[in-house]
């Protein structure tokens, strides 16, 4: 394998000698070179970001505040969508829709995964580029033109996509349900079929470049765990996106081409609709069989990248190496049989309830084996607390928090009083967008070092992270109790039941986190892109982490590294093995006599 | 003005802390090369602020626990329910939740205790300490237990929650959504909800009942949905045009409405309205309620518009799956009553066959022209487009 590996390598230098001449077209824009495409990635990633959090503050204000005039809204929203300065009911809606579909899928999958994956399968698996760079360059550009596709549904005059990022029909295939069900839906549909179509050509290349380009040495067992998690996340999207193409297309035939696959004895604005047949819950089930996946496809990445970042900066080899792998491959095979527990009170039948259940309650297992890894790791090592590391020992208390209710979610019987509450939205914030972020975030310092060849400051680093820690548990723990005291999401405003007019000031508390803690996010994109520019430079390896990618130069070449690519002799985590003196030995070190490898001593 | 006045504060704050960052990292040693990537890597220093910061921040997550219990622990349905499943419901949810917090408890406390003490310095040496089996195996067997547990329980309770014995006497009442409100319909005396598809809405006939029916007859449509206590009462449940929910948070019950099917929710009413109005918790929360509304009452009131009214409690009926622009606002009265009061509400309520024949009567003058077919040629045409054995397969009891 890893002589076939060797072959192909070289068969990849031929187009990376040193008289490869670049124009700027094809050095930053139509580049095939893995490490820019991350870059791309995570830069549209951020600007995406950006959006999704402002739109969360402007429904944020609303709830808080119901009803009021705002003069951000007007400027922001214009007089159609907010006329007066004030928030339009089913604006509000659509806000809170595509908040969670650039959230979900263009930053936390595409800004973290299509980072990554990009960045560090290559440089760890020791290959010199992708198995496709051509194809590579493709999925960015089509995820580029779903973003704009996505954005350009917001200028729409009947307003974009509004029937909540799961867009069940009938609400989202009737225009006469709900504006944004028109011109903005459809937009929606395209933008998220070309999302889709690039996944699946990022997922591609990523399994095939880790099964077939691991340089000489590296076995599947000496991969550090982040190539493991992000190889285990493209197997898990290639199974389940084109569920979600499906659906998607099977939604454009219902609305655009008289079908009735979900839909069935509707009466709307005063007359029956020809649909019959169909049903709704179909549409659940086969977005969910991507839905929730796809939720495994976002924490898995992180959860790689807090292996990584934990052991390189608690000095100590990662606890439980094969467990962790175990566990991931366990998460992937239960994430496909549990989609049904978005669906507990869906009118299926109950007997599916049951099955449910007890597969949601059976994938808790592997994921506290890993939080328990990630504390035994940083348990009696030296930690250096980079800012990295904060986040990474954030990923694992936030991870904690926010798994934890997913115990009760999933359980049916619990379910019944809190789907679709403010329990679900605080259940969902704290795995996805704070502890899948704070992994983002973790890998982003980490690795800046290694994509733009400068340090970020360390001081705005702990800035970023103290407060963002506080902020958001400051927005989301209070959710927990509105939620189990039956305030429903997706509400315009809370004002319209007098059992919730004690909850107002818990409101208007999560704003004034949710204000503050977005402010702070500052720190962190001037710290960013200052110091692209004007950061200190970095060494080669300012982390004295052990795997490949560090033995790359600094500059960064075509091919990765300048000579042969090197060979591995030992697994990644051999940091502070007695017998060494310094406190890493790396992976390109080969085995001393009689030394074993991996975790034995 | 306000909002303004907030971004600019905001931001000149974010200002503020990145220029004291700026003047603290140069206050610091001036003898390393100012340079070098060093300075952007943590320190013994770095590490020892952050490590104390992990300890403060273990004491931030305790504290802010507390206070929300404190603050608004009184807030989630957890006691109190009114309905008989609700206390396996309650009961459930009480170990999940002391489960979770003892875990949550345990487990921050040794990351950021671990965080703390092993925060690192020069002379310090990690462990290579790598794997160990026997502890995986604790805690993957831990959690099995614990997980099992709680699992047979939840499946136990699901189990008698939907499924209801045939032989039961029940009494089945249609709770009917759309774009934005509810309807109720009552079986009648014969105890059969009568056919129903959205085809046959028409006047009266809001929501779509086939009037040929004979079980259809004596259905009496109501705006709330009254409920006598302790009688076991299945909701049959439909939507007239996109999905909504049928969420009753003090009964513990929920469940989608959805068009083209009759979803169904069994369960039995077990406190009254009367009853609950004079609960301790109920007075302690509608005081706090009301408190609110009177403060914000005084605020309208002194900008010219109307005051709010006080609030009585009552049982409610909400929307809870996105529906539309008015999903906010779709709510119906549940009141629970002994059986008497039931009765006589009940029997005040006209019929089906009478409000439909009513209004056939009220609009026989005006109704000349072959343009408006009387209801029963209206049927038999719809007969020719609706299948009728699907429409009732489709809502079988």
């Amino acid at each position: 394998m890893s002589a076939l590996g060797h072959e192909l390598t070289h068969d990849h230098d031929h187009g990376h000698d040193h008289h490869h001449k670049e124009t700027f077209i094809t050095k930053y824009i139509f580049s095939m070179d893995h490490k820019m495409i991350a870059k791309q990635f995570l830069i549209t990633g951020i600007i995406m970001g950006i959006v999704g959090i402002g739109m969360s503050l402007l429904f944020r204000m609303q709830i808080a505040w119901p009803e009021e005039s705002f003069k951000v809204f007007s400027w922001l929203l214009g007089d159609d969508f907010a006329p007066g300065g004030v928030m339009r009911n089913d604006i509000y809606l659509a806000l809170v829709t595509i908040h969670g579909t650039i959230m979900v899928f263009f930053v936390l999958t595409a800004g973290l995964s299509g980072t990554f994956s990009n960045l560090l399968i290559p440089l760890q698996i020791g290959a010199r580029d992708m198995a496709s760079g051509f194809m590579n360059m493709l999925s960015f550009w089509i995820f580029f033109i779903a973003c704009v596709i996505m954005m350009s549904s917001l200028f729409v005059e009947s307003g974009p996509a509004s029937a909540g990022w799961t867009i069940y029909p009938p609400l989202s295939a009737v225009e006469e349900a709900i504006p944004g069900s028109g011109t903005g839906m459809t937009l929606w549909l395209i933008s998220m079929a070309l999302f889709i179509a690039q996944s699946l050509m990022g997922s591609l290349n990523y399994i095939v470049t880790v099964i077939n380009l691991r340089t000489k040495g590296m076995t599947m067992t000496r991969m550090p765990l982040t190539v493991w998690a992000l190889f285990v996340t493209a197997i898990i999207g290639l199974v389940s996106f084109p569920v979600l193409l499906s659906a998607a297309l099977l939604l454009i035939f219902d609305r655009s081409f008289g079908t009735s696959f979900f839909l069935s004895d509707i009466y709307i604005a005063g007359e029956v609709l020809h649909y019959q047949g169909g049903s709704p819950v179909l549409f659940e089930h086969l977005f969910w069989f991507l839905g929730h996946p796809e939720v495994y496809i976002v924490i898995l990445p992180a959860m790689g990248i807090t292996s990584e970042v934990l052991s390189a900066n608690a000095r100590k080899p990662i606890f439980g190496y094969r467990a962790m792998i175990t566990s991931i491959l366990a998460i992937a095979f239960l994430s496909t049989i549990v989609w049904g527990h978005h669906m507990f009170v869906s009118g299926m039948n109950p007997f599916l309830g049951s099955v449910f259940t007890f597969t949601t309650l059976l994938i808790a297992i592997p994921s506290a084996v890993k939080a328990f890894n990630y504390i035994t790791t940083i348990w009696k090592g030296n930690l250096q607390m980079n800012p990295s590391m904060l986040f990474s020992i954030g990923f694992v208390s936030t991870f904690i928090t926010g798994g934890l209710t997913g115990i009760i979610l999933g359980d049916s019987t619990l379910d019944i009083n809190v789907h679709d509450t403010y329990f679900v939205v605080a259940h969902f914030h704290l795995v996805m967008g704070i502890s899948a972020l704070y992994g983002m975030f973790a890998g982003i310092y980490h690795w800046f070092p290694k994509m733009y060849g400068r340090m970020m400051n360390k001081n705005l680093g702990y800035i970023h992270f103290w407060v963002t820690a506080v902020c958001a548990y400051g927005v989301f723990f209070p959710m927990h109790f509105i939620g189990l005291a039956g305030l429903p999401r997706r509400y315009y405003t809370n004002s319209a039941f007098p059992m919730f007019d004690d909850m107002v000031d818990v409101n208007i508390l999560i704003t004034v986190f949710a204000l503050v803690g977005s402010a702070f996010q500052l720190v962190f994109l001037w710290n960013f892109f200052y110091s692209i520019f004007y950061g200190k430079k970095a060494t080669q390896n300012p982390w004295k982490a052990t795997t490949l990618e560090w033995t790359t130069p600094v500059e960064h070449i075509h091919g990765n590294w300048p000579g042969a690519i090197p060979e591995v002799h030992r697994w990644p985590y051999d940091y502070s093995k007695p017998g060494y003196e310094e406190d890493y030995v790396p992976q390109t070190v080969p085995l001393r006599e009689g030394e074993k490898d991996g975790g034995g001593h | 003005m306000t909002s303004l006045l907030i971004i600019v504060i905001v931001a000149l704050l974010g200002i503020a802390v990145w220029q004291l960052t700026k003047i603290f990292d140069l206050t610091q040693s001036t003898n390393t090369n100012r340079d070098a990537c060093e300075s952007e890597i943590a320190t013994d220093k770095d590490n020892n602020i952050n490590g104390y910061l992990m300890y403060g921040f273990l004491a931030f997550i305790y504290i802010f626990t507390i206070y929300s219990v404190a603050k608004w622990g009184y807030m989630p349905f957890l006691t109190d329910s009114a309905s008989e499943h609700g206390k396996d419901v309650d009961n459930l949810m009480w170990i999940s939740l002391i489960i979770i917090f003892i875990v949550q408890f345990i487990t921050q406390f040794l990351l950021h205790h671990f965080a703390f003490v092993n925060r690192g310095h020069k002379d310090k040496k990690a462990v290579f300490f790598a794997d160990n089996d026997k502890l995986e195996f604790i805690w993957t067997i831990i959690p099995v237990i614990v997980l099992s547990v709680l699992i047979l329980y939840g499946l136990y309770a699901w189990n008698n929650i939907m499924n209801y014995d045939e032989d039961e006497e029940v009494m089945y009442v249609e709770v009917y959504a759309k774009q934005f409100g509810w309807d109720f319909r009552y079986a009648g005396d014969d105890n059969t909800l009568g056919h129903s598809n959205v085809r046959f809405i028409e006047g009266i006939n809001t929501v779509g009942v086939d009037m040929s029916d004979k079980n259809a007859q004596d259905d009496r449509m109501a705006k709330e949905l009254h409920l006598p206590v302790g009688k076991k009462v299945v909701l049959k449940i439909r939507s007239q045009d996109v999905l909504h929910s049928a969420y009753f948070p003090h009964f513990r019950a929920q469940m989608n409405c959805v068009p083209g099917m009759v979803t169904q929710f069994a369960m039995v009413p077990t406190v009254t309205t009367a009853e609950m109005r004079e609960r301790e918790s109920i007075v302690d929360r509608v005081n706090k309620i009301n408190k609110t509304r009177m403060e914000r009452s005084a605020e309208l009131v002194a900008k010219g518009e109307e005051g709010l009214g006080a609030y009585t409690f009552d049982y409610v009926l909400l929307c809870n799956k996105i529906c539309g622009r008015s999903h906010y606002n779709m709510q119906a009265k549940v009141v629970v009553e002994t059986e008497e009061e039931f009765k006589k509400w009940y029997n005040a309520l006209p019929t089906l066959g009478q409000q439909v024949a009513e209004e056939k009567a009220a609009n026989q003058p005006v109704e000349e022209t072959p343009v408006i077919s009387t209801p029963t040629e209206n049927v038999e045409e719809l007969e020719v487009v609706v299948d009728p054995t699907a429409v009732a397969a489709q809502i079988a009891n």
